[in-house]
């Protein structure tokens, strides 16, 4: 019998985060209606076009080269994310682990002018330091890593307004330039930028984020320390019982998971694409889209990947939306009806499951039927 | 000092409030994560109010009406929360997340749209609403008594007897500790779960409004409620679980919330010239370390978190 192909995982998973995207969309559609009636269909369109809302193609590939600039940081932190979930633990805590990074980063280029490469380690060095905070509070202490985890995103916003203070223009609220101050610091183009329409901002960032990707899925699938770490996620006094340390694998995927952020955050700001504003009240919002990418993702690193580029995608399309009658959150909001989606991920395939189930059951009658009847026909 | 004393009781009664919602919740069984998203929608709600009822009614009716916008809204936004995760069994995390990010999202596309139909120069998500917070206040001497304060002990009050009192706040409990036992002798737990997820709509909701009404005559609503509602998960931790307990523990935070508020009023803080990043910082800080002291041994309910099934006996 031909196998189902509705029964692969992979598959499954597909169809589920496709579910999510389309009534996100929908949904956000939706809300624009009450909103506004009459530009709706135009906004969404706005969102979904993203960069082909510009007309002339050299600006829609310069355009198209920001959104990449941007998906980078979101693809490390959806990994840190979606590493730690592997070992069953909720990174919410990603974006203070992005914001810790940036913090690092910034001060080592501008205050202390390294150059690029010390400054990635170092960002890497301090949020692995604050990742393990989150891990060594949940293996020692038994404390929530989601309620940590936010505690620290706000001690790690207020601290970092602090410390980059000392950096900041004097006539502005903005950190110094990189590009200015501290080109040692810029991560090297590799001339990928000519691809993009001259873009300055493409950097070593964007392959090295997806080679990432590709190490983590290496890591979990192939090594026996990530299959620890799975076994861990999956039963955590069965991994104690098997002999594995189940408190250091805990510590040490937050680690890895607050180092993947924390680069996030270097990927970011040593382009020199974004300043860091010292009076900024409100945690980034590049770790909670991880979450969605994540998610998005299916839980697979490959999957985020694109997931990542969507969520970018339709964040960036926010700005194309007619101002005048919608703001550009809209594209946040469409983004947490997603994640809010990808919680019944789940029931989707469930249902997948079962509907396939009963057709299969439904078959294996008839044929039963059919052959009973043959077997009649036979007789006479 | 006096002003100190208000800010703290102010806030104390935002972190109670919103404790106890979470209180609610967890006992029925149902992690509720998404507290932060219910208490913007709910100050939402209590906010449109505001802005929207003429300033000629009586502040009684001001008062009644704010209240109820926020229950309402808060209501309506927790049964999100209540249809993913009791009825679809979805991961409590991932839903309460989502909720935190869309109530966020979602207060902000609505108000700048409010602002912008008004007047298509204005692009903020604040709403204003000086005049009307007014209702909420009496001036004793100096002192600025919110009605929220006493609502808040109320609230507390009710918890406490709705939760250890009554038949219904017993059987809500044991859904929230062993959910098959208490559908075995004939608790309906879908049920209850609901209840308390509603409830817990209610008083995150209350929370919202009132914190937005603390100190302030605007808000922002980019801005969300700055992990108030996380906050309020630690109250309850360190209150464990216990109306009361989280009443105290409710008062320690907020003293140290209201000092990032009045700092500058001590001469001797202001003297000791620390920034005020570290006075913004220090609740979140606090809330850490008592967490490290006190989950070790908490008594949270057995099966919070777990959705309910009934085929599994």
């Amino acid at each position: 019998m031909k196998k189902n192909l509705l029964k692969n995982n992979a598959v499954q998973s597909l169809i589920a985060s496709l579910i999510c995207i389309v009534l996100g969309l929908f949904l956000g559609y939706i809300v624009l209606l009450f909103i506004n009636p009459s530009g709706a269909g135009g906004a969404i369109l706005a969102v979904i076009k993203n960069f082909l809302n510009s007309t002339r193609a050299n600006l829609r590939m310069k355009n198209f080269g920001n959104t990449l600039v941007k998906t980078a940081p979101l693809l490390m932190c959806s990994l840190s994310v979606l590493f730690a979930y592997k070992v069953g633990l909720f990174n919410i805590g990603a974006a203070g682990q992005y914001v810790a990074g940036s913090c690092a980063c910034l001060i080592a280029a501008l205050g202390w002018g390294w150059g690029w490469l010390p400054c990635l380690l170092f960002a890497c060095v301090v949020g692995a330091v604050y990742g393990a905070v989150v891990g060594l509070l949940k293996a020692y202490c038994n404390v929530n890593e989601v309620i940590s985890g936010i505690m620290l995103n706000w001690i790690g916003l207020y601290t970092t307004n602090m410390i980059l203070a000392s950096v900041k223009e004097s006539t502005s609220n903005y950190t110094l330039h990189v590009a200015n101050e501290a080109p040692q610091a810029i991560l090297p183009s590799l001339g990928l930028g000519k691809l993009f329409n001259n873009n300055q901002y493409i950097t070593l960032a964007i392959p090295l984020s997806i080679l990432l990707a590709i190490a983590i899925m290496i890591v979990l699938d192939k090594t026996k320390f990530g299959y620890e770490l799975k076994a861990t996620g999956g039963n955590k006094n069965a991994a104690k019982y098997a002999g594995m340390a189940e408190k250091r694998n805990i510590i040490l995927t937050l680690m890895i998971a607050g180092a993947l952020a924390a680069l996030g955050g270097a990927f970011l700001y040593q382009t020199d694409y974004e300043q860091w504003s010292v009076t900024q009240s409100s945690v980034p919002g590049m770790g909670f889209n991880g979450i969605a990418a994540a998610f998005l993702g299916g839980l697979n690193p490959i999957g985020t990947i694109f997931a990542s580029y969507f969520i970018q995608h339709i964040t960036n399309g926010g700005a194309y939306v007619d101002l005048t009658k919608y703001s550009s959150q809209i594209s946040d909001l469409i983004s947490s009806i997603i994640i809010y989606l990808c919680g019944f991920v789940l029931f989707i395939k469930y249902a997948i499951n079962t509907g396939i189930a009963r057709r299969e059951e439904k078959q294996a009658r008839k044929v039963q039927a059919e052959a009973a009847e043959t077997e009649k026909g036979g007789d006479a | 000092m006096l002003l100190l004393i208000q800010y703290t009781l102010i806030f104390s009664s935002v972190l109670l409030l919103v404790a106890l919602g979470g209180c609610f919740s967890e006992h029925s069984g149902v992690i509720n994560l998404g507290l932060e998203g219910i208490m913007v929608i709910g100050a939402l709600g209590g906010a449109l109010m505001m802005r929207f009822v003429p300033l000629t009614v009586s502040p009684f009716v001001m008062v009644v009406l704010v209240i109820l916008g926020a229950v309402v809204l808060g209501v309506a936004y927790s049964t999100l929360l209540g249809v993913a995760c009791i009825n679809l069994k979805a991961d409590q995390t991932i839903v309460g997340t989502a909720m935190n990010m869309l109530g966020t999202a979602a207060a902000t596309v609505f108000v700048k749209a409010i602002n912008t139909a008004a007047n298509p120069d204005d692009v903020s998500s604040t709403i204003q609403y000086a005049e009307a917070k007014k209702a909420f206040l009496v001036n004793i001497g100096g002192f600025e008594f919110n009605w929220f304060m006493l609502i808040a002990v109320i609230a507390l009050a009710i918890a406490y007897v709705t939760l250890y009192k009554t038949k219904f706040g017993l059987r809500l409990m044991a859904c929230g500790e062993h959910p098959q036992a208490a559908d075995s002798v004939g608790i309906n737990v879908y049920k209850m779960r609901w209840a308390g997820v509603l409830i817990s709509g209610v008083y995150g909701g209350l929370g919202g409004i009132c914190y937005i009404l603390a100190g302030v005559s605007e808000w922002r609503f980019e801005n969300g409620v700055a992990g108030f509602g996380f906050l309020a998960l630690a109250v309850m931790i360190f209150g464990q679980w216990k109306p009361t307990r989280i009443a105290l523990a409710a008062l320690l935070f907020g003293l140290f919330r209201a000092l990032s508020n009045v700092y500058f009023g001590f001469d001797f803080l202001v003297s000791l010239n620390i920034p005020g990043s570290i006075y913004n910082m220090m609740p979140y800080v606090i809330s850490l370390l008592v967490l490290a002291f006190t989950s070790k041994n908490s008594r949270a309910p057995k099966a919070e978190g777990i959705p309910y099934d009934k085929g599994q006996r």
